[in-house]
């Protein structure tokens, strides 16, 4: 560890994935509870387990990015962090607002929650992904505040790399795009118009540039490669990540009452948003094969080449297969959206925070790397949650093609639950599919406690 | 920053070491992403054939209504502004940097014309009603002469920088990669117009 401040960086990547198990854990239980209807009900509705998956997963990775920016930025800014006492005081705001958000998600009926948290005040609640009681909204924007004002100062007072502009930008965006979630206007068009400026906005556009930024820094780092080199591949990615990103935005506008015009601009612009995500790849394997050093580290090399292909296939081959507007007529939010949504949301935002923690966390512990044998533990839950995912990723797609035929493409269409019945077969393999990420997870935190020789603590 | 080459296979060796070999002219980078954007305009492109072909006596009505001299006035500006760029190019490579400077200042002149002229004839078009839901002809209209035209914005933006780094003496022979890859840029911007003014302007 080359500054003292970036060990601010170890009790966010533990939260992170602390809250990843528990993403998990409440993905088993919906998961099973698309076949067995009535199980954990009524402790657990279908609803609350959804919204506390969805939920779990945005948080864990939002403490996995500013964990990646407290290590990056005192390294890329060459001097140490403005202020770790406000980091790690964010830290904890942030941590116990986000548990005492999910025990009242689990602990109180919506209604009286959204009433205790003074949602008449301002209506935010409700809505998919952005279900948080308004005190839970003002504080992520209090935290992210903080965190920004923390990374920009450090940054101004230190060096300035394109990495750390790119990550920057990136972070910035996500907290000014996450304003959109108090305006909740009555026009249920206009509502979901601008509900997209968060979640389409963040997950296809500023959130790419994070996502860019940790696989440039992991990069240089791992393989040696000219800083130039790699930060001209990152502007060429972000500049086409941008333009097929923001304008793609139109994918979300087909259905909803929007000018038609925007099934033309939607259907091709996001039909090139594969091209940045299989530029990525491109760009990590070359640098990998002209790497200039050994990294002791294979298992973060192995998940930064990981995250190229698993988000290029996640986000660029399944967003493709269901965004051009003639396909999408059928499709839109059947179980192919779910297919697409896991697999990019892991390939992309999961593994790429795996990456930089599997990359940081052995040095903020005082080691280049980890023993040979915890890394081989590591590469085993890499390969066993990666093949766990394309695995629920083919079921929930073949769920989602039977079910467009079934229900909407027939002469004689079934309701939406006669289909499902259908297709539970799909569902419980998705779910031993779902048992085997557990697994893979399981072995991924085992490797954390494995003891042995580790190599020399200078990386 | 300039003379890094990404270290591609397609990537050509540096002019000193084999100076007759086949060599890409400005960054590899800058033609990925050439390609890309041929790929985005050359899709928009079929779309557009592709709805024309299901509205053809609509396409060819509006279209006559459009301004052609409009469209001729700003071919001619933008084929001299790319004129001029390869002059500046040249005149780069022999390091006459004022030379080359002047050249861009010329390009950067036609560029400027062709917005001028592009604005002029999309109050008139806003002044007739014509908006992105008005028709599929007029959606296509203002969809691909708009992003075409923030390519030419692109485009001004890119050759002003080159023409400060000609100023400063920044390129020489031996040291081209920043200029070629602006130039090369300029040059997409070019072609794409003199594929999109016949299909949208002319061709009926």
């Amino acid at each position: 560890m080359q500054y003292k401040s970036q060990a601010v960086a170890k009790p966010y990547f533990i939260a992170a994935i602390g809250l990843f198990v528990g993403q998990i854990l409440f993905g088993l239980i919906m998961g099973l509870q698309y076949v067995v209807g009535d199980f954990l009900f009524p402790e657990i509705p279908f609803n609350i387990a959804r919204m506390v998956h969805t939920n779990l997963l945005i948080v864990w990775l939002l403490f996995g990015f500013m964990g990646a920016a407290y290590y990056m930025i005192p390294e890329e800014t060459e001097t140490e962090l403005f202020s770790p006492k406000l980091a790690l005081a964010l830290f904890w705001i942030f941590l116990i607002a986000g548990a005492l958000t999910i025990v009242g998600y689990l602990a109180l009926p919506y209604a009286t929650l959204a009433k205790l948290t003074g949602n008449d005040l301002l209506e935010t609640m409700g809505r998919e992904f952005l279900e948080q009681p308004l005190i839970t909204k003002v504080g992520i924007v209090i935290v992210a505040l903080g965190f920004l004002f923390n990374i920009t100062m450090t940054m101004l007072k230190g060096r300035k790399t394109s990495i750390s502009l790119v990550l920057l930008v990136g972070l910035w965006g996500l907290a000014i795009f996450f304003l959109f979630s108090f305006y909740n206007p009555h026009n249920l068009v206009k509502d979901k118009f601008y509900w997209w400026w968060v979640v389409h906005l963040w997950v296809e556009g500023v959130w790419e540039l994070i996502l860019g930024a940790l696989l440039a820094f992991v990069l240089i780092k791992v393989t040696g490669v000219d800083r130039e080199v790699i930060e001209k591949w990152l502007y060429v990615i972000i500049t086409l990540a941008l333009v097929t990103g923001i304008i793609g935005t139109g994918h979300h506008y087909y259905w909803i009452g929007t000018p038609q015009y925007w099934q033309w601009w939607g259907s091709i612009f996001s039909a090139l948003e594969p091209l940045p995500f299989f530029a990525m790849t491109v760009f990590a394997f070359n640098m990998v094969n002209r790497r200039r050093r050994e990294h002791p580290n294979k298992a973060a090399v192995l998940w930064a080449l990981g995250t190229g292909v698993m988000a290029f296939l996640g986000a660029g081959v399944w967003g493709f297969l269901h965004t051009l507007a003639p396909v999408n007529y059928y499709t839109h939010g059947s179980q192919i959206t779910a297919a697409h949504g896991h697999m990019a949301f892991y390939g992309a935002y999961v593994m790429v925070v795996l990456t930089i923690i599997s990359y940081a966390m052995p040095i903020l512990r005082g080691r280049a790397a980890n023993p040979e044998k915890a890394q081989v533990l590591e590469m085993w839950s890499f390969w066993l949650m990666t093949i766990a995912m394309v695995f629920i990723t083919l079921f929930l797609t073949a769920a989602g093609i039977l079910q467009v035929w079934l229900q909407r493409v027939s002469d004689t269409p079934m309701s939406f639950m006669a289909t499902q019945d259908q297709i539970s077969l799909f569902f419980w393999m998705r779910e031993w599919a779902g048992v085997v990420f557990l697994v893979g997870l399981v072995i991924y935190l085992l490797s954390f406690f494995v003891k042995g020789d580790s190599r020399a603590a200078n990386a | 920053m300039e003379n890094v080459r990404l270290p591609l296979p397609t990537a050509s060796p540096p002019a000193s070491t084999a100076p007759t070999a086949p060599r890409l002219a400005g960054d590899l980078a800058i033609w990925f992403f050439i390609l890309a954007e041929l790929l985005a305009f050359g899709v928009f492109f079929a779309a557009y054939a592709f709805t024309r072909a299901n509205h053809l006596e609509l396409f060819d009505a509006e279209q006559q209504a459009l301004n052609r001299s409009a469209g001729v006035i700003n071919t001619v500006l933008l084929l001299t502004a790319s004129y001029f760029v390869v002059r500046a190019v040249q005149a780069a490579e022999r390091a006459a940097s004022a030379q080359s400077a002047r050249w861009l200042l010329a390009a950067i002149g036609c560029g400027l014309g062709f917005v001028g002229v592009k604005l002029a004839e999309y109050s008139a078009a806003f002044e007739h009603g014509i908006s992105l839901s008005s028709s599929p002809f007029h959606m296509f209209y203002l969809s691909l002469t708009f992003f075409h035209f923030m390519h030419v914005i692109l485009g001004l933006v890119i050759l002003v920088a080159l023409w400060n780094g000609a100023r400063q003496g920044r390129y020489h022979h031996g040291d081209m990669n920043g200029m070629e890859t602006g130039a090369a840029y300029w040059h997409m911007v070019d072609l794409v117009w003199l594929i999109l003014f016949p299909l949208v302007y002319v061709i009926h």
